[in-house]
């Protein structure tokens, strides 16, 4: 490792020259090199198809990478098996005929914690989400903004050292978006987490993200990197602020460069 | 006119509805008896070619105790095969999904029970069973394949992020299928287990009927048959009547039984409400 970086942590997870061939003989990936620190709020941003969710599924096990390794930190989720991942997809993916006490539980029961201690962590989570008192409901009697909040729950009630989601809010409307970005914010202070969240929004990435990896499509890469330096806690003020402009305005002309720079589609 | 909320007015035709649906065909069924009795009196027709409705049903209560023997006979012969076909069929989708060699080495012999016709199955099995296992065996041939059919459809219509999810959380073959294929599928399941209890009626009388042939047997089935032979008409028709009536009991408490576990959660069991 260079010594530039070796005063800093060692990274929870690095993705080096991980590439990936899809059995149809799409290069999905080619050369990604990625780090995340614990603690840290990182986004992959790029167009659609520049293989973000791709790049996610690998990290989560849930699909192989056919060239370069992924590193785990000693620590890291790998060391627990797994279990320290949580995963949020874009569609709340809820079980429809269980409860969202049973939709949350269902981490714990799949690992064979059930009983009062289970419960009582059911039921905080779905406190920290605003939720405890649809314990009882089921999925459809539910709006999609809630739905996401139980898919969120039940991703966390396993207390997980790093989160991964994908485009987790992209079908929710601004209103809801925008109060549940400022409740994962809030969560991940809280709980002293680590996120990768995909993205396709510039605005969504510089109002979460503590640093942005943009993507570059055909084959997936990642582009450049930005800092977005801005202090946490945010709130609605940073949306307004000058410095938010600015940090918008230079990821989208990254992200601009990152599509021109991609082959043809 | 005096305005009414929308709520009300919807209330008030979703009832006409209701009323129109249940009425309209009791009046169909009350014209078309009434031309059946009026055709019959009018006509002359002698019972033994066509009985009256007021004569079948009159039958229907002089012979309650013979027809309702054999109501019962074949009722719990459909019950059985029923039974069987279910915990059958869903048995074998299970194994199935869990076992690729089991699937191919068994698919198709499933699929050939299922294609040859029971009419033709029933007199052998009446050569190699004793009869009561034969008509058993029948229901059962009949019904087992849609609940084998649908329940392997549900098995392998599970949500892919979910089967992600429990995959993220190292579940076990056995916990996906108990928390994950088996309730995606239930809707299925319940769906394959309406058709079955139809059909396992109906080879439950196809077997009766091929051994009532063979002079043996005292389900509905059977009596039809003997009925026939003696030229007892009204006797043919009143057994007919009460093996339609199983039918339609047979059909609506599976449905509703597929309701009342499906209404909280799946599409198909929800009220229409917008």
């Amino acid at each position: 490792m260079p010594p530039a970086t070796a005063s800093r942590p060692a990274p929870l997870v690095a993705l080096r020259d991980v590439g990936k061939d899809f059995p149809n003989g799409t290069r999905a990936l080619a050369g990604l090199n990625f780090e995340v620190r614990q603690g840290e709020f990182v986004s992959l941003l790029g167009p659609s198809g520049c293989g973000k969710s791709t790049a996610l599924r690998i990290v989560a096990g849930l699909s192989e990478l056919t060239e370069g390794v992924i590193e785990w930190s000693q620590a890291g989720p790998a060391a627990g098996g797994g279990s320290r991942i949580g995963f949020v997809f874009q569609e709340p993916t809820l079980m429809p005929w269980a409860t969202v006490f049973d939709n949350v539980l269902l981490p714990l029961k799949l690992k064979g914690a059930t009983g009062d201690e289970a419960a009582k962590r059911v039921a905080a989570v779905l406190d920290r989400v605003g939720l405890q008192a649809f314990a009882a409901s089921y999925p459809r009697e539910l709006s999609g903004g809630m739905r996401m909040r139980v898919s969120i729950a039940r991703a966390l009630v396993t207390e997980p050292q790093l989160l991964l989601m994908d485009e987790p809010f992209a079908a929710l409307d601004e209103i809801t978006r925008f109060s549940l970005n400022d409740d994962l914010l809030r969560m991940w202070q809280a709980l002293h987490t680590t996120i990768i969240f995909v993205t396709h929004s510039v605005f969504e990435s510089v109002y979460l993200s503590s640093r942005i990896a943009v993507m570059a499509p055909r084959p997936g890469r990642i582009f450049t990197e930005l800092a977005i330096d801005a202090p946490y806690p945010r709130d609605g003020n940073f949306r307004l602020s000058a410095e938010y402009a600015v940090f918008c305005r230079l990821t989208s002309e990254a992200l601009i460069e990152a599509t021109a720079a991609g082959g043809a589609p | 006119m005096k305005p009414r909320p929308v709520g009300a007015r919807r209330d008030h035709r979703d009832r006409r509805e209701r009323t129109l649906r249940i009425a309209l065909p009791i009046i169909v069924l009350a014209v078309g008896l009434t031309i059946w009795e009026l055709a019959v009196r009018i006509g002359g027709i002698p019972p033994y070619v066509l009985p009256s409705p007021d004569l079948i049903v009159q039958t229907l209560i002089s012979d309650w105790g013979l027809l309702s023997r054999s109501l019962l006979v074949t009722l719990t012969t459909t019950v059985e095969g029923f039974l069987l076909a279910a915990a059958g069929g869903v048995g074998l989708a299970v194994l199935f999904n869990q076992s690729r060699l089991v699937e191919y080495s068994l698919y198709p012999y499933a699929v050939i029970l299922q294609v040859t016709p029971i009419v033709a199955i029933a007199p052998l099995l009446l050569v190699y069973l004793p009869q009561y296992a034969a008509v058993l065996v029948c229901a059962w041939i009949v019904a087992f394949f849609p609940v084998l059919a649908n329940t392997t459809l549900g098995l392998n219509s599970v949500d892919r992020n979910l089967a992600d999810l429990f995959s993220l959380y190292g579940a076990s073959r056995g916990q996906v299928l108990r928390h994950l294929k088996l309730p995606s599928a239930l809707p299925y399941i319940l769906g394959g287990l309406r058709i079955a209890g139809g059909l396992s009626l109906i080879g439950a009388v196809v077997a009766e009927i091929a051994a009532g042939s063979a002079g043996a047997g005292s389900g509905l089935a059977y009596r039809i048959v003997e009925s026939g032979y003696r030229l007892n008409i009204p006797r043919m028709f009143a057994a007919l009547l009460l093996l339609s009536l199983a039918g339609i009991v047979i059909f609506y408490f599976l449905s509703l039984v597929s309701h009342l576990a499906l209404r909280r959660w799946h599409e198909s069991a929800l009220a229409a409400e917008r």
